[in-house]
């Protein structure tokens, strides 16, 4: 956390999990461009087909090109894991330093929701949440909003009843500043680097289970490309034809890897351990 | 015996938990547009069925008399019946438990044996090949879908090369155990790169601790300082740190379940959601709330008691 140790160790650990990310961004942008066919595209007389010149991760039993698709589920996917931790990482904070800074009966408060919703198996009170707000994505950032917030409130809230007891807190009050002055320009951006890097751990959490929901049919659906989506379309296939499950399966997993290297790297660069 | 106090005043502390999980599982019904005896019966519901429904759920009365009515029902035991299966949703969890709990135990065991071996060779060659070899794997695993992972072992263990079977439950144990080695397997894979990674850095520190050093210096071979006092040291926060993983594990069964047919409390959930059976959805995110609540409190249990310094 210390600018210290961040000069010895200097920014380059961050390197490969970036490279893979931006990788992961291009791809996502340039999709229509290097998208050799149109991802929904179906040709009867290309079904099935392993891969090849002409399409070289193969074809699924509608002839359309895995390629192609897996191209364009990535912007999908990685939507999918940006926005389902951008706001649970939002109000998380919020909610957390609110309940560590002002304490008393607020705090008890959240903490006891916290309670509550860790009590029940993160997957089963997302797809609950889903059944009432129908299936589609945008039940599926709702549903991460209204669950992944308790993780970054508890970490926020730990890191500001320590920060709020420092001397430059006190100085900063003595000073008399605004608690909300105290609170937001002073104490939290010492308190959220935990945050941050559990943000990445957090990434791939929400990539394995916007794939998971998807795959279950609860979430994007089809012929909308996405890789949860892909494998379970596929999955009535895949003794005959492999290629289809393979590639958007390892697309998740190298997105993953690309999260959790960054998450590792950052961890190390900032000092703060999970 | 002071020290196991805490199982007389915890339970205490779940009471507005279990409180809080049983308002958010009736909200969640309550929350779905429409008539809610309608909802809860389905669209071909008779007359009389619903009347009933009404009169036992209070569905014309305030809400937070419905909530009454609910907890009522709730203390009987009766949680409404499924529209699918036609009988109550208590009788019809409790069928599905064995195959659930199976998984998740042999699951658990599983991975910590993948886990424990892993650990102790990447934490003694700590900076070495080995070591990075194992770490890069192990982050590279925590990003497989296990939806995935499970087609891919079925492709490789089940029908490239024969040996487990695709799907479905057996009848006899052996049959049963040889259906829960795959999905098994799965999940295990899953949680041991979460243990791997925890254990690993335990091992690291009480291998550079005062207990080892103390240990190396009364002339123990280095083998004896390690399996008689950094693995069980470094072994106690796994029981936590597995109940702390319960919810997370819980969800991958519900994934695996439904891929490998396995007919658990996962798969009936998401039958259930498909087909609306709304009392089996509440009956089930309940039963699972509660479970992971006790799970974390016999955790505890068995932390006190495996480490004499813990108080709780």
């Amino acid at each position: 956390m210390t600018t210290s140790s961040s000069a010895r160790i200097g920014l380059r650990p961050l390197a490969p999990g970036l490279v893979i990310l931006a990788a992961f961004l291009l791809v996502a942008i340039l999709a229509p461009v290097i998208a050799p066919y149109d991802p929904v595209l179906q040709d009867p007389l290309a079904r099935l087909q392993p891969p090849s010149l002409a399409h070289i991760f193969g074809t699924d039993n509608f002839g359309r090109d895995i390629f192609s698709r897996v191209l364009h589920a990535c912007r999908v996917d990685l939507q999918m894991a940006i926005i389902g931790v951008v706001f649970p990482f939002l109000i998380g904070t919020v909610v957390g330093s609110l309940a560590g800074f002002f304490g008393g009966i607020i705090d008890l408060c959240v903490m006891r929701l916290i309670d509550i919703v860790l009590a029940f198996p993160f997957l089963v009170l997302m797809l609950s949440i889903i059944v009432i707000l129908g299936q589609g994505l945008t039940s599926f950032y709702v549903a991460m909003a209204l669950v992944g917030w308790v993780s970054y409130a508890r970490l926020i809230r730990a890191q500001i009843l320590v920060l709020k007891t420092t001397d430059y807190a006190m100085a900063a009050t003595s000073l008399g500043f605004s608690k909300m002055r105290i609170l937001f320009k002073h104490l939290l951006p010492n308190a959220v680097a935990g945050s941050l890097v559990f943000s990445m751990s957090d990434a791939v959490l929400v990539l394995l289970s916007g794939a998971a929901i998807s795959y279950l049919g609860l979430g994007v659906q089809p012929p909308t490309a996405e890789w949860g989506v892909m494998v379970a379309e596929a999955q009535g296939f895949v003794t005959q034809a492999w290629w289809i499950t393979l590639f958007p399966g390892l697309s998740i997993v190298l997105l993953a890897f690309g999260f959790s290297l960054l998450g590792d790297a950052m961890g190390e660069v900032m000092g703060v351990h999970e | 015996m002071h020290r196991y106090r805490f199982i007389l005043t915890r339970p205490l502390q779940f009471l507005p938990v279990i409180f809080g999980v049983s308002i958010v599982t009736f909200v969640l019904v309550r929350l779905i547009p429409g008539d809610p005896a309608r909802v809860l019966l389905g669209a071909r519901a008779t007359p009389t069925a619903l009347a009933n429904v009404r009169a036992q759920f209070g569905l014309d009365e305030p809400l937070w008399l419905q909530y009454l009515y609910f907890l009522r029902n709730l203390a009987h035991g009766e949680m409404g019946k499924s529209i699918t299966y036609k009988i109550d949703v208590l009788p019809l969890i409790l069928t599905r438990i064995e195959p659930t709990l199976a998984l998740v135990a042999s699951s658990v065991l599983l991975s910590v044996t993948i886990a424990v071996p892993l650990a102790a060779l990447a934490a003694r060659n700590n900076g070495g090949i080995v070591d990075h070899v194992i770490r890069t794997v192990t982050t590279f695993g925590i990003g497989f879908p296990q939806f995935w992972l499970s087609l891919m072992l079925i492709l490789l263990l089940a029908v490239a090369i024969p040996l487990f079977p695709v799907s479905g439950y057996g009848g006899d144990i052996v049959d049963k155990l040889m259906h829960l080695a795959l999905p098994s397997l799965t999940v295990a894979l899953s949680l041991s790169t979460v243990l791997l990674r925890s254990l690993r850095s335990a091992m690291i520190d009480w291998l550079k601790s005062d207990v080892a050093t103390a240990a190396r210096a009364r002339g123990m071979p280095e083998s004896i300082v390690f399996w008689r006092h950094v693995l069980p040291n470094a072994l106690a926060p796994t029981i936590n740190l597995l109940a702390v993983n319960m919810g997370w594990l819980i969800g991958g069964t519900v994934v695996v379940e439904s891929v490998f047919a396995l007919p658990g409390l996962g798969q009936l959930l998401v039958r259930a959601i498909f087909s609306r059976d709304y009392m089996v959805i509440q009956g089930i995110a309940m039963a699972f709330a509660c479970a992971t609540v006790l799970i974390n409190f016999l955790a505890d249990i068995a932390t006190v008691a495996a480490d004499p310094r813990v108080r709780l």
